[in-house]
């Protein structure tokens, strides 16, 4: 496919769609609901580590906890991907041995994508060799910003050639788009150059996931869904910290796009301390009462 | 990621993540009875009569309501009288503002109570009488306590001086909301009330009569008497009062716009409704569904200004109507008390008969409905959300306000059918457009004979915000400073 776009992208309000968004959090999951929610939302988590100061050993600690993020006893599933910089890809491979867990890389000159396109797509095809089973790339805002769309469409085309069997996840730093009318198109946009999953933030900038911002592109999958049949994943990215925030947007997902996305084939969330709150609030169903954070791995 | 080959790709909302019940908690609880409140004290009616109060979500009777007669009403108005000429309409502007911001605080601190009250006993959700009817109830007394005292800069050059006794008639769709709308301009002003609710939700007045008690609101500054309609009717004829204010249906307002004529008493009425939601085919879609659900399935219907006729543009409109159909499937229907409830009871077994009858003359006259597939309780007074397409202007569902949870979907080609259409009722209460434009939202906007336009949203309410309707659906205002000029005598 190539730009214009084959689907319309409607306009969309930003005081509705904000105020839909907040709709979402009035919702109440007790019990078994609130049980099966936490967990699933482990389960669709990449566990990321993004840092200057990434080591092997961080990266091996940060598996680990991929692959068990509890004790057993409270039956918490395996994350769903675990996130890294290029350089540290082989490492989380070899962790993630016979797991099951995908690794994930960001690529094309993340987190800013102000490299030349051949480095760009040398950076993609390197973390495939080295074993990345899905790809976080990131859009070129500065010529999305300059109204240069084919470029971008394209940039993402040349990526998802270049990720050959690998999955990839466009990443549009929404905070730096900004409106969502932008969000809307972006999505459309990334969706018919060939994006897998669409996501919304490199956890570098501010604001990043929103869930007016994340709605906004589950809209945009569901209708692509309704028109043509294809399934496209949502991954939110940066700034959701808490287990009530991961419960509302499953909510919002779930009555937004139903059943089918609720599954961490096509939704993920992009975290880092996330994990850590939901630990504690499965713990706290299970056993009752809360308990100090220290009893709780961090890493 | 998978990709199974569905031939016509649907969406599904069924059973994952679905929610627990979560039914709000909070300790209420109901008075075997409740009497009348007369110069500030409750009181047994003289004709020893109560009737039941039911709550629509079990169709059980749950509490006793009085039934006031000829004297209650006589105690009521005199007393009222009294406290017109005695204490309130003599009081100092700024103190009367004083004892509306103790109301507005106390209702405050009793919210959450009220609208465990107010859903028990009228069959809305919680979660709207919780973060809807609740905060703008205080904030109704607390906007008005603010206009005590600053009348004279509402009417510039003007003297503004209190009317007398007002008698109000309010309905069941918003009681308290509906009582605060009523009480807090008249007060403001220095006016004092006899309030009468409307007979299937007297309960939550008769609690805020116990908040007017604990502010210390001088006896007889608010009467509170309950009945059915005849009581109303006896209230509105009553020689002793000064101004009538009614907020009901058409009909009655007729019969009391008669009743008043060739009297000294002032009129405003608020009433029924038939608003278009005007979608054009450049509209912001899922926002537009938003607030076309939100426009007539908020409080299941029971809304005047209920945005009850859908008018979508040609072009939009089979794909209009399939997120329509989508969105009306992920509704929840059931226990109001349910904190994820989205349409509760149907207020009574009268108002569902209404319902009913009106849905089956859209069937009968060749409409096609649309239902939620939801699975509705087994007792209580249930109606599955819809809408009708293939509707014609001249359909009885595109004519009467049905004030329950039917939409009637037409379509328009040119904005100046749009506009057309729109106006092809007796009614001119509401009105929304839905537009990426700006332009068109001013141009059409000043073609709509409807008292309240909104653009690209729905049912969004201020106190600072007049509210009334055109043609049938009333006149004089409510809210704002417009709303204060029908309590107030201007010399």
């Amino acid at each position: 496919m190539n730009f214009p776009l084959q689907h319309p992208v409607p306009p969309v309000d930003q005081v509705g769609v904000e105020a839909r968004a907040a709709f979402f959090t009035k919702r109440s999951l007790k019990n078994d609901a609130k049980r099966a929610g936490l967990r699933l939302a482990v389960s669709m988590m990449d566990l990321t580590t993004l840092e200057g100061a990434d080591t092997k050993g961080k990266v091996s600690q940060l598996c680990r906890k991929a692959r068990q993020p509890m004790p057993a006893r409270y039956g918490c599933p395996p994350c769903g991907a675990v996130c890294v910089y290029p350089n540290l890809v082989a490492q989380a491979v070899k962790e993630l041995e016979g797991s099951g867990i995908p690794v994930a890389s960001v690529a094309t000159g993340f987190p800013s994508g102000q490299y030349p396109l051949e480095l760009r797509l040398a950076d993609t095809r390197h973390a495939v060799g080295e074993g990345a089973a899905e790809i976080d790339m990131v859009i070129s805002r500065g010529a999305f910003l300059e109204g240069d769309f084919v470029r971008v469409f394209d940039e993402i085309a040349a990526v998802k050639e270049a990720c050959g069997e690998a999955h990839l996840k466009v990443i549009f730093e929404t905070g730096e788009l900004q409106t969502y009318d932008h969000v809307r198109f972006v999505s459309q946009l990334a969706i018919e150059a060939g994006a897998d999953f669409i996501k919304t933030s490199t956890g570098k900038v501010a604001p990043a996931a929103t869930l007016a911002v994340t709605l906004v592109m589950v809209e945009t999958v569901r209708d692509y869904f309704l028109a043509t049949g294809r399934y496209i994943g949502v991954k939110p990215a940066g700034g959701i910290r808490t287990a009530k925030e991961a419960l509302q947007y499953l909510v919002m997902v779930k009555e937004t796009a139903g059943d089918d996305w609720l599954t961490p084939d096509l939704f993920r969330f992009g975290a880092s301390s996330l994990l850590l709150d939901v630990e504690m609030q499965i713990a706290r169903m299970e056993e009752g009462r809360y308990q100090s954070a220290e009893y709780f791995a961090k890493g | 990621m998978k990709q199974p080959k569905k031939t016509t790709p649907e969406l599904t909302f069924t059973a994952a993540l679905d929610y627990a019940p979560s039914p709000e908690t909070f300790p209420v609880t109901l008075k075997k009875r409740y009497e009348l409140f007369i110069d500030g004290k409750f009181v047994a009616p003289k004709t020893g009569k109560y009737f039941a109060s039911v709550n629509p979500a079990t169709g059980k009777r749950h509490t006793l309501i009085a039934e006031a007669g000829k004297a209650d009403l006589d105690a009521a108005v005199k007393s009222a009288r009294r406290a017109f000429e005695k204490t309130w309409g003599p009081m100092a502007p700024s103190e009367r503002g004083k004892y509306l911001f103790r109301i507005a605080r106390l209702l405050q601190e009793k919210a959450r109570e009220l609208a465990v009250l107010e859903t028990m006993d009228g069959g809305k959700p919680i979660r709207e009488s919780r973060d809807f009817d609740l905060p703008m109830v205080a904030a109704h007394f607390f906007h008005h306590a603010g206009w005590a005292d600053k009348l004279d800069y509402a009417f510039p050059g003007r003297k503004p001086a209190p009317i007398g006794v007002a008698a109000q008639v309010i309905p069941w769709n918003f009681p308290l909301l509906m009582a605060a709308w009523k009480i807090a301009p008249a007060l403001a002003c220095g006016n004092t009330v006899v309030l009468k609710p409307a007979e299937t939700t007297s309960v939550t007045a008769l609690h805020l009569a116990e908040i007017f008690q604990e502010a210390d609101l001088p006896p007889g500054v608010v009467n509170i008497i309950t009945g059915a309609g005849e009581t109303g009717a006896a209230l509105v004829a009553h020689p002793g009062i000064d101004k009538v204010a009614f907020t009901g249906s058409t009909e009655v307002g007729k019969r009391i716009a008669a009743a008043v004529a060739g009297t000294k008493k002032r009129l405003t009425l608020e009433l029924g409704g038939k608003a278009a939601n005007l979608v054009f085919a450049d509209a912001p879609l899922d926002e537009a569904v938003e607030g076309v659900i939100n426009g007539i399935y908020f409080n299941q219907g029971h809304v005047c200004c209920a945005g009850s006729r859908l008018l979508v543009q040609e072009a939009i409109h089979e794909e209009f109507v399939a997120r329509l159909g989508r969105r009306l499937r992920t509704l929840r229907v059931g226990d109001p008390l349910d904190k994820n409830t989205d349409v509760g009871a149907i207020n009574s077994k009268e108002q569902l008969g209404r319902i009913t009858t009106l849905i089956g003359s859209g069937i009968e006259e060749g409409a096609e409905l649309h239902e939620s597939s939801c699975a509705l309780p087994g007792e209580g007074y249930w109606c599955r959300p819809c809408f009708f397409t293939g509707v014609t202007p001249a359909h009885r569902i595109a004519r009467e306000e049905i004030f329950g949870p039917v939409l009637s979907v037409m379509t328009f080609r040119t904005p100046s059918e749009a506009v057309q259409k729109a106006n092809d009722t007796c009614y001119g209460l509401s009105a929304g457009i839905w537009t990426d434009k700006g332009s068109r939202i001013f141009k059409i906007a000043s073609q709509l004979k409807a008292g309240v336009i909104w653009a690209n949203t729905y049912n969004q309410f201020d106190p600072a915000s007049p509210f009334g309707g055109y043609k049938e659906s009333g006149f004089g205002r409510e809210g704002g400073r417009q709303g204060l000029a029908a309590y107030v005598k201007l010399g």
